[in-house]
């Protein structure tokens, strides 16, 4: 470990909570559908998809109309990419020649792509066309985005209004997101990215000879603009399957240090923008406070480990850490902070590969989806799932205190609690049941690559992975297969839309009542008594739910490393 | 609710379908453009190009076996390694047998018997399999079998390396590194002149 490690990753933090105001102001406009200054150059196209699709966006929706818009919107989205991988051998841009997906593959990357997960079970740049990856693939890299930034925005406004029917109109929602917010920023964001030398072509290979004489086939696309959006919609399906480790992803330091901003960019101002629209934005900052409490502690956890070496290096006399799987550029501290920031956030970009992390190393971006990534979290689905545990927590302190919870001004009762423990269950539910399931089966142990307990943790992984729409993964496993790609869909698709229709039934039902003054009986949810709170509720049921699971994986791999021992 | 569901359905294809056209067609063709006037050589893979020949890319490691080149880091791209189609690293865990194993017939290899202690990131693959850099500890530790492959003093060698090195942005952001092949075209360019 060194001063500069520690400085990166306490800078990193200080910068992500710079960034929540600014950007939290510029999400509160479109929250409230306020012009802003990019709409005198895209508001003819607004108004264009409006009126092409029969759109009023003044009409508001109830929360029931809201999530039957959305899903029917994904469906669309997933029968679109679903048709364009399979057919990929016919259509443009494949002078590789590369044959078309197959139904299982296909149909689990186009989920994969619209639930914002984006889990790749193939290579990139062995599998894709240009045009499976410009089209078929980075829609969704803002759709997925820009869905889950609506929903937020319903929910949020459930808080806001009082004794009323509606929660806004989804495709407003959805427009103005992709518009004025995603768009700008990606196109900003692709031309640095080609400056520090991500290529941006719509050719696809070139040939090199090498200085042994050699051939090098390099295969080269429209990476830039795909990689913009990739992290900033922490969706993180790369381009090439080193995804943020490949040079091409990733060429330099700054590089990465603005891509691991940039995941946690806007889920950062999101916290700030709830906090103005319930009128305080210091219940944003309480919210923030607990999510960097809980991130700085994981990425330290997560640097200390690396720093420490895996027994395989450290038994035969190497010091300086864990750089197996991990590139010479970044070195062992941007490393493991990039690998918590990006299962912290939704994303599942990796600049390193988890696999090869030491085990208490690796063990952190596991819970750290596994607590439901809502420490930041996605886009849009970090702080309504933050919201969830919010409504646990105040109902915990109503218990203790013996009075009906109240939050920013809304009376939490019976059926706010159902519901968010319904979506929230629906991760252990999913995790544990899908992983017990692929550890019993042929099919599911044909998968790992790794023996002993790592190879439980592959399987873990996965199904963790894909439940919280994270999309990263121990790549040993062996995904590729109907039994995985099946399997694993499933799992993407309960962990986002399981989640996101009683998240909007919330949104709902406390939109309906009626707002309920503060007294001084009220408990305080701005203050350092709320935020550890917070982070004790999401610590315990995070900790009860998965620690068993933990236990067979990455603990008994420390134990095994500590022993000395190998499989 | 089976009502307002189909009557969502027009909404959600003519959006999928403009968003499609914006998106997948507009934008990406609007960055390319802007990227082939204004920055080609990065938009292009920041190729190297020695006598009119594409000799690979500043950004991606390729295989050298000969003593008198410097070696990258081990890769795990393709099934021979440094495969600019096929980037992946080991995935082996920590306790992996086969990585210890791995590591050690590495390590026993670049001793050569000499009991000199071997810099980790020679005998670790990348996460890419294609990382184009090594340590400068890395690339010292290579000078004596290249000086001796080449014929040319280790002093002179070293000195390309020292040169090679570059620094951490603002000193503080990455880490010291040396670009193999960017090293590799001086070596060949010190010998052919002479100097």
């Amino acid at each position: 470990m060194t001063i500069a490690g520690w400085g990166l990753i306490l800078t990193f933090t200080a910068l992500t909570a710079l960034l929540a105001k600014p950007i939290g102001q510029w999400l509160f406009a479109l929250y409230e559908g306020r012009p802003t200054p990019l709409h005198r150059v895209l508001g003819p196209i607004e108004r264009g998809f409006y009126r092409a699709s029969g759109v009023d966006p003044t009409r508001e929706q109830s929360w029931l109309a809201y999530a039957l818009h959305m899903l029917a919107f994904q469906v669309i989205l997933t029968l679109f990419t679903f048709a364009i991988l399979r057919l990929q051998d016919v259509l443009p841009m494949n002078p590789r020649g590369l044959a078309g997906i197959g139904a299982d593959g296909a149909m689990n990357t186009a989920i994969a792509f619209v639930t914002n997960t984006n889990w790749q079970w193939y290579a990139g740049e062995s599998v894709l066309s240009n045009f499976s990856q410009m089209v078929g693939l980075t829609i969704h890299n803002f759709l997925s985005a820009a869905t889950g930034i609506a929903v937020a925005f319903a929910l949020f406004r459930g808080f806001a209004r009082h004794e009323s029917g509606t929660v806004g109109n989804f495709w407003a929602d959805c427009t103005r997101v992709t518009l004025y917010l995603l768009l700008p920023l990606s196109v900003a964001y692709a031309l640095f990215l080609v400056a520090c030398g991500v290529p941006q072509t719509f050719a696809s290979l070139v040939e090199a000879h090498t200085l042994e004489g050699a051939k090098q086939a390099i295969v080269l696309g429209p990476v830039a603009s795909q990689e913009a959006i990739k992290m900033l919609g922490t969706n993180g399906g790369g381009f090439y399957n080193a995804n943020s480790a490949h040079p091409f992803e990733n060429p330099t330091a700054l590089t990465n240090f603005v891509q691991m901003l940039s995941i946690f960019a806007i889920g950062s101002g999101l916290t700030w923008c709830f906090g103005k629209a319930v009128g305080n934005t210091r219940q944003g900052w309480a919210i923030l406070a607990a999510m960097l409490i809980l991130f700085t502690a994981g990425a330290g956890i997560t640097y200390w480990q690396e720093a420490q070496g895996a027994s395989a290096l450290t038994h035969a006399g190497f010091a300086g850490g864990n750089m197996e799987g991990k590139e010479v550029r970044f070195g062992i501290a941007a490393s493991a902070l990039f690998a918590a920031v990006t299962t912290a956030a939704s994303c599942g970009a990796v600049n390193a590969m988890h696999d090869s992390f030491t085990a208490i190393g690796g063990m952190i971006p596991l819970f750290n989806m596994q607590l439901g990534e809502i420490v930041i979290g996605g886009v849009g689905s970090g702080i309504y799932g933050f919201l969830l545990f919010a409504i646990l927590a105040v109902f915990i302190a109503g218990l203790m205190v013996g009075r009906t919870p109240e939050y920013v001004g809304k009376k939490i009762e019976a059926r706010e609690v159902k519901l968010a423990v319904l979506a929230i269950a629906v991760l252990p539910l999913s995790i544990l049941g899908f992983t017990a399931l692929a550890a019993v089966l042929p099919a599911g142990l044909a998968g790992p690559l790794n023996k002993g307990p790592h190879g439980f943790s592959e399987i873990l992984y996965a199904f963790t992975s894909a439940t919280a729409n994270n999309g990263s993964a121990f790549a040993g496993l062996s995904a590729g297969t109907p039994f995985y790609n099946g399997l694993l869909g499933v799992a993407m698709w309960v962990g986002r839309f399981f989640v996101i229709v009683p998240v909007l039934a919330i949104a709902g039902s406390l939109g309906a009542k009626k707002h309920t003054p503060a007294t001084t009986g009220s408990f305080p949810t701005t203050g350092a008594l709320w935020v550890g709170l917070l982070v004790g509720v999401i610590l315990i049921l995070g900790g009860l739910t998965f620690l068993p699971s933990l236990a067979l994986g990455p603990i008994a791999d420390q134990v095994t490393m500590v022993a000395g021992n190998s499989f | 609710m089976v009502d307002t569901f189909r009557s969502a359905l027009r909404p959600a294809l003519v959006m999928t379908l403009g968003f499609a056209l914006l998106l997948c067609g507009a934008y990406p063709a609007l960055i390319t453009g802007l990227a082939q006037w204004a920055l080609p050589r990065q938009a292009n893979g920041s190729l190297l190009i020695r006598h009119g020949q594409i000799v690979g890319s500043e950004l991606l490691a390729q295989g050298f076996a000969s003593p008198a080149y410097f070696h990258p880091r081990p890769s795990a791209a393709g099934a021979n390694g440094y495969d600019a189609s096929a980037s992946s690293g080991s995935n082996l865990g920590p306790a992996s047998k086969v990585l210890a194993d791995r590591i050690a017939k590495d390590a026993s290899t670049l001793r050569n018997g000499t009991g000199q202690r071997v810099p980790a990131d020679l005998v670790t693959t990348s996460a890419s399999g294609l990382d184009p850099h090594i340590t400068p500890e890395a690339a010292l530790f290579q000078v004596a079998r290249v000086a001796h492959a080449r014929h040319l003093p280790e002093a002179q060698v070293a000195a390309l390396v020292r040169k090679a090195v570059e620094e951490p942005l603002a000193g503080v952001l990455g880490a010291p590194r040396v670009n193999v092949l960017r090293l590799n075209l001086a070596l060949d360019a010190t010998a052919t002149t002479g100097a």
